[in-house]
């Protein structure tokens, strides 16, 4: 199979691959980039683990295929801390323990900050249903929730 | 397999008439690419339709409300004037999957993948939306419901692309609703799904209805009798019960892990009912 030359950016940065014309966006991040924040839970748009956003909205990048992010704009989850300097969502993740094994992280990190460009300060409800493709085997989902809206509080400039 | 990525509709035709067995279109690719991690898939071209001018955009025309087929469905919900028009066929459309696929699924991919649970599909059925076809052989216009055939089977010829969905602008006092039933609230495939249109007379009874019942047959059915009951009365219950009966009757459902045959008619019944009346209070609230 011959491969595909595409130029794109990613996190702020320009960026120059090859891939194959079948090859996921993720498979192109983990495989050929190596960023590897993003996950595969399944590959087939379910469980969210993989989430990134394409020129601003939130996407499975294993249902994108690598070849299809010519002159787009990317983001994962490696842009979302500044060195050090945690993102509040990354922050309260850790302070609510919403996180187990650690493995739809990611995906919900980078959801959730999507719904928080858009919806800076969602219910309770709205935050279940656009996290609702984003699975978790570990916490119940309770934990991810209080986090969401103790960053959003927080970002928002509430006193929590 | 090689990936395209035309610029326009010419092009893409061009490309999938030199390759016409073994090519696929991609929209969203949110059915195309889950089939193409199969082992069984082959294909020697994929056409990327998405940078195709105009290909992205919702057009307010003459002729209604034109919806570019690569449109994505989250898009649909931030168009104000078209939630306005068709608030059944938005809600339809933004059933379909989570947030991200919403950030990438299209109703023009919904309606040609021919899945007999597609959620836009009774939506654009019962709208009567029309379909723009570009091909080989020139373009054509049909109705939507036209374009899926069977599971699966759609009546677009080789090379065939469908450019655009076309929504009629809706008469004064018209209001669409859509239903579906899932064990879940979010993320399932519809066991039933139906879409109500329906147009008030200035005295509040109904001037013409339409009913389309997805999941429930191989394509979706569109119970005209049933429809025609709710003509010329303001929904009430005696009116209401023969409707829903008669829609219960329209559907010919299979058994499968997700419902039963005796379950799926019920609640096509029920469901058909209660998006009639969200239908009526709709087409109310409209000048
Ligand atoms: C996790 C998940 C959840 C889902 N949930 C739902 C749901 O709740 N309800 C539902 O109805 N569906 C659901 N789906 C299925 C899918 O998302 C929808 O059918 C979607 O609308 C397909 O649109 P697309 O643009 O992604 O199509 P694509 O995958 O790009 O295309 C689908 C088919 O249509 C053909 N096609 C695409 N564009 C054109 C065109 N312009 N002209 C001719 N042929 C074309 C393609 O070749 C392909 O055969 C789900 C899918 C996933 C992965
Ligand atoms: S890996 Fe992409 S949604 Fe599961
Ligand atoms: S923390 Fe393990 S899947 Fe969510």
């Amino acid at each position: 199979m011959t491969t595909i030359a595409v130029s794109t950016t990613i996190n702020g940065d320009d960026v120059e691959y090859l891939c194959h014309a079948d090859e996921s966006l993720l498979d192109v991040l983990r495989n050929r980039l190596g960023l590897m924040g993003s996950k595969e839970g399944c590959g087939t748009g379910d469980c969210g683990a993989c989430s990134t956003m394409l020129d601003g909205r939130i996407v499975c990048s294993c249902l994108v295929l690598g070849a299809e992010a010519e002159g787009r704009e990317i983001e994962t989850i490696e842009g979302m801390a500044h060195g050090h300097d945690l993102h509040p969502l990354q922050t309260k993740f850790l302070e609510h323990a919403a996180l187990q094994c650690g493995i739809c992280t990611p995906g919900f990190l980078m959801a959730a900050k999507a719904l928080l460009d858009v919806n800076p300060d969602p219910t309770e409800e709205e935050i279940r249903f656009w996290l609702a493709g984003n699975l978790c085997r570990c916490t119940g989902y309770d934990k991810i929730v209080r986090a969401v809206q103790d960053a959003a509080a927080e970002m928002r400039g509430d006193a929590a | 397999m090689r990936y395209e990525r035309p610029e326009t509709l010419e092009d893409a035709v061009g490309l999938l008439s030199a390759t016409p067995e073994r090519s696929h279109i991609l929209a969203g690719g949110t059915d195309l690419l889950v089939r193409m991690k199969n082992d069984d898939f082959d294909a020697d071209l994929v056409v990327d339709i998405k940078r195709i001018a105009g290909m992205g955009e919702i057009a307010r025309t003459d002729a209604g409300f034109v919806i570019g087929a690569a449109v994505p469905c989250a898009k649909l919900a931030e168009d104000a004037a078209l939630v306005a028009a068709w608030p059944g066929v938005v809600e339809a459309a933004n059933l379909i999957g989570s947030t991200q696929i919403q950030s990438r699924c299209t109703m023009t991919g919904n309606l040609c993948n021919a899945g007999p649970a597609a959620d836009s599909v009774p939506a654009l059925v019962a709208v009567d939306a029309r379909v723009k076809i570009v091909g080989p052989e020139g373009n054509r216009i049909i109705p939507a419901r036209d374009v899926p055939v069977g599971p699966g089977q759609t009546s677009l010829a080789p090379g065939e692309i469908v450019a655009a969905i076309v929504l009629p602008e809706p008469a004064p006092q018209t209001g669409s609703a859509y239903l579906r039933f899932i064990p879940r609230t979010e993320m399932d495939i519809a066991v039933v799904g139906t879409a109500v249109v329906l147009t008030r007379d200035a005295d509040g009874t109904v001037a013409s209805a339409r009913v389309a019942l997805g999941a429930v047959g191989p394509r979706v059915i569109v119970p005209d009798d049933a429809a025609q009951m709710l003509v010329g009365t303001t929904l009430d219950d005696d009116t209401l019960a023969r409707f829903e009966a008669a829609c219960s009757d329209a559907a010919t459902p299979i058994d499968d892990k997700r419902g039963t045959v005796a379950f799926r008619k019920e609640v096509a019944g029920v469901l058909a009912r209660r998006a009639a009346k969200i239908a009526y209070d709709r087409a109310g609230e409209t000048q």
